[in-house]
């Protein structure tokens, strides 16, 4: 999910009236009319009733208007965009199914990639539906598109002519396919596949740098965190930022000490910077928690990351402890949740970049429960663009796996 | 007046959804969850053959079936990360699909693998169906598809959630859904009204994963269940009626027959309510400890109750006394809840395997055996006369 800023609902709907993105200007309809109630829709059901009232308009409308109802998801919170995405499921039943629909004006509605990119998907389905041809040929100008499900269907094409490519025993035509792939995919899954798959193949990718994981860092700790309190205790690196300073740990002084992580997910074992005692010579082999990192602890990382202009971004940060993140002294988000799993990508928090150095923290929290699942005490974090694409700092730590 | 199209009227009525049934299946495990049916209602002897029939599903999920009138209900998700969520209706007698309606996912999709977005189990109150999703996303539609509200939980509360998957369904009471969303750090019930979908309260839950769901212990009285015990609430106003406090299971559900609660709890403790007045603290009837349910929650018919173990053994207990009966191995494991009439119970495992069990005094015995041929984790719902299960591919009916 992306964690997403709030912003007035009635803000978003004048300016939706007054131009709709891609350079349109809404023609007065009953479909148009009943947006603005739509768009009203906000947190904790604001906006319900008229809305469904509104809703009740727009289902009803024939199929030339889903052109005009994709269009008022542009820039739409994620709670509106969702009452018209219903309502696309309401208009095409009405009209009998995707034979119905008017292709021409939604390849044209698909082709303005400043559309809403869930909305151009769900343009490109609903021409799927009526002539899969047709959309199977638009996916071949759609490698670098800015939705994310539609440039992983086209990359998946770019895939298959790999494989018939390979199958065929043409293995450098393939291989550099395949790199073509790698290069233009923002899916997880397939980007990993395809790393797979290409150094199968004897070629090299550069998973780090194609996610734009942060690899070098400067890491303080332990400080306590017994029975999870220090989840919510401020320790010093909340309040002063001094990579020279000396600070009361858990056990005593601790000092900010750099740390790179050679895993090319950008994985950050922070056991590894604090290993447990070693157990005592009398202890049993058998003592699983002699395996164990320490527990009750947490630690914080810090990273500058140079941009090179002020810009919108997105921290993606992976984890299966309770965290939090500041970006530049501000908190961004933190979630107190222990073990309960950790994927690429698994936090998306939008941020904004401000030119030049910007302070990354995270304090990263490990538990004290012990069973074979709750060692790890790890993160991976990246900065990228809403689509995925990766964002690399300037001149400061770069992210290439060595 | 405009004279409508004659076509038009009679898709109208042919498309319009028939009222509710007092057989209908509206909640997760049915009513009180106690997975309990009418005695003689299900097929005993089972073959390929009662399979009436098996429809394609739109995507994934292992939340269980409703049934209103003439009509199925239920949850998937698809997509490569599995945002898209539907809510689809079915024929109950042809398995067509009627409509399908989507949101997509604002709160966050991961989950464990084996489980689903489309995990919690939706209501009805008869006129509406309420979905929820692992993402907390909230829907209400009527019986014809068209949207009366939705919620982002998420989007409302962005700590809400749980990295396993959300799992735990909906009830509606006193025109109040009864929404769950317990998990680690902003754990919360809510109690939305039915109609606007907007809070009528939101509580402050214990922190920690939970998976279980609510039972309505009388109407306008819920109780939650949670690591902690069991809190019966008002769901009009969200207050407390009483508290149990001796701890509770977070994978396996609490389910309510005739005016006792059987409880998950160091194994299972029968909370006997007041008959006057549910909302007064019930006494505890009796705690066993050797009816220890897993994954699947306690079923209750007839004078015995039945659980079933995480090495697949069905134990049969005394409701009077919990005193263990019986134990039959009917090879699991099971994620879904079986149902009962008293004397029969019917049970599918994951494998796909249906059983029927003869419920006698002193043993049980497994009667019939049918094979999906399917992965099957949700529970069963029981409507007119048949059994609806579903796999993350399709929904098959089987009976009637």
């Amino acid at each position: 999910m992306v964690f997403h800023r709030r912003f007035p609902a009635a803000l978003g709907a004048v300016a939706f009236l007054l131009a709709l993105p891609g350079g349109g200007v809404a023609v007065a309809s009953p479909v148009t009319d009943a947006l603005p109630a739509i768009r009203g829709v906000d947190h904790e059901g604001k906006g319900n009733a008229a809305a469904a009232k509104a809703w009740g308009v727009i289902a009803a409308a024939e199929a030339s208007a889903l052109p005009d109802i994709l269009a008022g998801m542009d820039g739409a919170n994620p709670i509106a965009a969702n009452w018209l995405r219903a309502a696309v499921d309401a208009v095409v039943t009405k009209a009998g199914g995707s034979a119905k629909l008017p292709v021409d004006s939604l390849v044209r509605f698909l082709a303005d990639t400043k559309h809403d990119p869930r909305a151009r998907r769900l343009a490109f389905d609903l021409v799927r539906g009526a002539d899969a041809a047709r959309a199977d040929k638009l996916l071949d100008g759609m490698v670098e598109d800015p939705s994310v499900e539609l440039r992983r269907d086209a990359v998946a094409k770019v895939i298959a002519r790999a494989d018939a490519l390979k199958t065929g025993e043409k293995k450098e035509e393939a291989l550099a396919a395949y790199q073509k792939a790698f290069s233009a995919s923002r899916n997880v899954e397939q980007i990993q596949a395809l790393a797979t798959t290409i150094r199968e193949l004897g070629g090299t990718v550069d998973l780090t740098g194609h996610f734009g994981f942060l690899r070098r860092w400067q890491i303080v700790g332990p400080f306590d965190n017994t029975e999870g309190k220090g989840f919510a205790a401020v320790y010093p690196p909340e309040e002063t930022l001094d990579l020279s300073a000396a600070l009361d740990g858990k056990e005593g002084k601790v000092l900010w000490q750099p740390v790179e992580t050679g895993d090319e997910y950008g994985v950050v074992n922070v056991n590894l910077s604090y290993p447990p005692p070693a157990p005592p010579a009398d202890a049993k082999p058998a003592d699983s928690d002699s395996k164990e990192g320490l527990k009750g602890v947490i630690a914080y990382a810090v990273t500058e990351f140079v941009s090179a202009e002020d810009r919108p971004a997105e921290i993606r940060l992976g984890s299966k402890n309770a965290w939090k993140i500041w970006l530049n002294g501000s908190p961004v988000f933190e979630r107190e949740e222990y073990h309960r799993g950790m994927e690429i990508d698994q936090y998306r928090m939008p941020v904004t970049l401000r030119k030049g150095p910007n302070t990354i923290l995270i304090k990263v929290c490990q538990d004290e429960q012990r069973r074979p699942w709750t060692t790890e005490w790890e993160f991976q974090l990246r900065v990228c663009d809403e689509v995925g694409t990766a964002i690399h700092p300037l001149g400061g730590p770069d992210s290439a796996a060595k | 007046m405009p004279r409508l199209p004659a076509l038009l009227i009679a898709t109208a009525l042919l498309t319009a959804a028939l009222p509710a049934r007092s057989d209908d299946w509206l909640e997760f495990r049915g009513p009180g969850g106690a997975s309990r049916v009418k005695e003689g209602s299900l097929p005993v002897e089972l073959s390929a053959a009662d399979v009436r029939w098996s429809a394609d599903l739109p995507g994934r999920g292992l939340s269980g079936v409703l049934v209103v009138g003439d009509r199925a209900f239920v949850t998937t998700s698809d997509g490569p990360t599995q945002d898209r969520l539907h809510l689809v209706c079915l024929s109950t007698s042809t398995g067509k699909i009627l409509w399908d309606r989507q949101v997509w996912a604002t709160g966050r999709t991961m989950c464990h693998s084996k489980t689903s977005v489309a995990a919690p189990t939706p209501c009805s109150d008869g006129k509406h169906v309420y979905a929820i999703f692992s993402s907390n996303d909230l829907v209400c539609f009527d019986l014809d598809g068209n949207l009366q509200w939705l919620r982002g939980i998420t989007y409302d509360y962005p700590n809400v959630s749980n990295s396993l998957g959300m799992a735990s369904s909906l009830l509606v009471t006193a025109d109040t859904v009864i929404v769950p969303v317990e998990n680690d750090s902003e754990s919360y019930s809510l109690g939305i009204d039915a109609a606007t979908g907007v809070n009528r309260w939101r509580l402050d839950r214990p922190k920690g994963a939970n998976w279980t769901s609510p039972v309505i212990l009388a109407p306008g009285l819920v109780a939650l269940q949670s690591k902690t015990g069991i809190e019966a609430i008002r769901a009009t106003d969200g207050s407390t009626a009483w508290s149990y406090t001796d701890g509770a299971d977070t994978v396996s559900s609490s389910a309510l027959a005739d005016g006792i609660l059987y409880v998950p709890s160091n194994g299972i403790t029968a909370l006997t309510l007041d008959p006057a007045d549910p909302a007064k603290q019930p006494t505890q009837a009796w705690r066993e400890n050797t009816l220890s349910p897993a994954t699947a929650s306690c079923v209750v018919a007839g004078d015995a109750l039945y659980t079933i173990n995480g090495a697949g053994v069905l134990t049969a207990g005394d409701r009077a006394t919990g005193k263990r009966r019986w134990q039959l191995r009917i090879e699991g494991p099971y994620s879904g809840t079986p149902v009962t009439d008293g004397k029969h119970l019917w049970a599918v495992n994951e494998a796909g395997l249906v059983r029927v069990v003869e419920l006698g005094e002193k043993e049980g015995k497994v009667v019939a055996t049918l094979d999906l041929g399917d992965e099957i984790l949700c529970s069963p719902a029981a409507a007119d006369g048949a059994l609806y299960v579903r796999s993350n591919t399709k929904l098959h009916k089987i009976g009637r």
